[in-house]
């Protein structure tokens, strides 16, 4: 597919929200590895990192192959810093109890189902292939975490209350999901990316009818966080940064 | 043909020779080499009959070979890029282009039947065929899948998530035993 020069860049960007997304949502989840909450849940979120980080060498990978200056997947996830990441404010946020992890895990997970259904027919080719395979993966993600969601929200008076609670911290971070600025509009306009907004009654609808079932609240309208797509990350992205990229610009080209 | 030995055929040395030098292996040969490259984290089954090569071609002296990985995180894409290398080596052919592609996304449909029976003999229950399930609620095809140790289907399902990417962690009520399940992609 021949890109013009300003199609091309808003593509990279677009992928790199796509693979940040994904690489710093993994990382999260990676993080679990060995303190999962029981054996089961700790095997169920670290395979779910897995196949989020494979999912993120994907797109950055394509990433690289569209900015065409030769940088490799590992090059943009461990060589660049905070303020040039592109992912969502929401999949940074800590861990936090088993119910915030979820929460933040199960809204993120029905837009990437919602998303990535339009994005497989993407006209860009090698986009859709990486996306249609990663679509098949976020459907055992999205069942569970809304498995969870249930069980917490419709479980003891403990559970639902830390259920809703993290419901309500992680909501003010959705809203920025379905963002569009000029790269977005110049990709829709080539049917190469879906328009976010209209991905929203979508994400809402799965949403509301899952949190109902789970007798959990739809957060009500207030204040909406945004600045992740342009690098104006939370506090917390810098010191998972710290973590994640040490060994890799310690020793930079490491392998084992 | 006994007795007319050093009249017709060319013996052994020559005929190496001449693979060596001329004759580059067809495409079903290219095939039957790759059989010998192994599962790594299930030794019991090849790659070809898990479905991850997707294309061959011989085109002169030029082999490429496209392969595609089970799931976007699969760990051992690079050791099994490495084996098909050394293992086309073993038999004097250089791999040219050996490329990953995603489309069309593996299933476990491709999975060959003789796949299936050795996934079951080395305890995996194996997975059947793909059918579309509801985003929520009960998934059918991890419901009382059959027990690999003794056949029973009073199995429960413990999570959907297990030892690797691909498989799930299932418990029979028969014999008692825990047991994993190559779940459908």
């Amino acid at each position: 597919m021949n890109l013009d020069d300003t199609t091309r860049g808003a593509l990279f960007q677009y992928l790199l929200r796509l693979g940040d997304d994904k690489l710093v949502l993994g990382h999260r989840l990676s993080e679990l590895c060995a303190h999962g909450p029981i054996l089961e849940q700790d095997i169920a979120l670290t395979n779910i990192a897995l196949d989020s980080i494979g999912q993120a060498q994907a797109l950055l990978k394509l990433a690289g192959d569209v900015e065409g200056e030769g940088r490799t997947a590992d090059d943009l996830a461990y060589h660049r810093d905070e303020y040039d990441f592109r992912n969502a404010l929401l999949v940074e946020q800590p861990n936090g109890d088993f119910a915030t992890t979820l929460a933040r895990q199960f809204l993120f997970d029905v837009f990437g189902y919602h998303l990535y259904g339009e994005l497989s027919r993407s006209t860009h080719e090698p986009l859709a292939a990486i996306v249609a395979k990663a679509l098949k993966e976020i459907r055992y993600h999205v069942r569970h975490s809304g498995d969870w969601m249930l069980r917490l929200g419709d479980g003891t008076e403990e559970s639902h209350r830390r259920a809703q609670d993290a419901l309500d911290q992680m909501w003010m971070y959705t809203d920025e999901l379905f963002e569009s600025d000029e790269h977005v509009r110049r990709l829709a306009g080539q049917g190469i990316v879906p328009d976010p907004e209209a991905l929203r009654p979508a994400w809402l609808e799965t949403v509301k009818g899952l949190l109902e079932r789970a007798t959990l609240e739809i957060p009500e309208p207030g204040y909406m966080a945004t600045g992740g797509r342009t690098g104006r990350h939370t506090e917390h992205l810098g010191h998972m940064l710290a973590e994640m990229q040490i060994l890799a610009r310690s020793i930079p080209g490491a392998e084992w | 043909m006994t007795g007319s030995s050093g009249t017709g055929a060319p013996d052994a040395g020559e005929r190496a020779k001449s693979r060596a030098t001329t004759k580059m292996p067809s495409e079903s040969e290219i095939y039957a080499i790759l059989s010998e490259v192994n599962d790594p984290e299930i030794p019991v089954l090849n790659i070809v009959e898990m479905g991850m090569v997707r294309a061959v071609s011989v085109s002169g002296v030029r082999v490429s070979i496209d392969i595609t990985p089970t799931y976007s995180g699969c760990p051992i894409m690079n050791v099994i890029g490495r084996d098909i290398r050394d293992a086309l080596k073993r038999h004097g052919v250089e791999v040219a282009d050996l490329k990953t592609v995603y489309a069309p996304p593996w299933t476990t449909d491709w999975i060959t039947d003789d796949a299936r029976r050795k996934l079951k003999e080395y305890g995996i229950a194996p997975p059947p065929a793909v059918v579309e399930q509801p985003l929520f609620g009960p998934n059918r095809t991890l419901e009382r899948v059959p027990c690999p140790f003794c056949e029973s289907e009073e199995t429960d399902l413990r999570s959907e998530f297990g030892s690797t990417a691909c498989k799930s962690l299932h418990f029979c009520n028969s014999c008692t035993q825990p047991f994993e399940h190559f779940k459908c992609l």
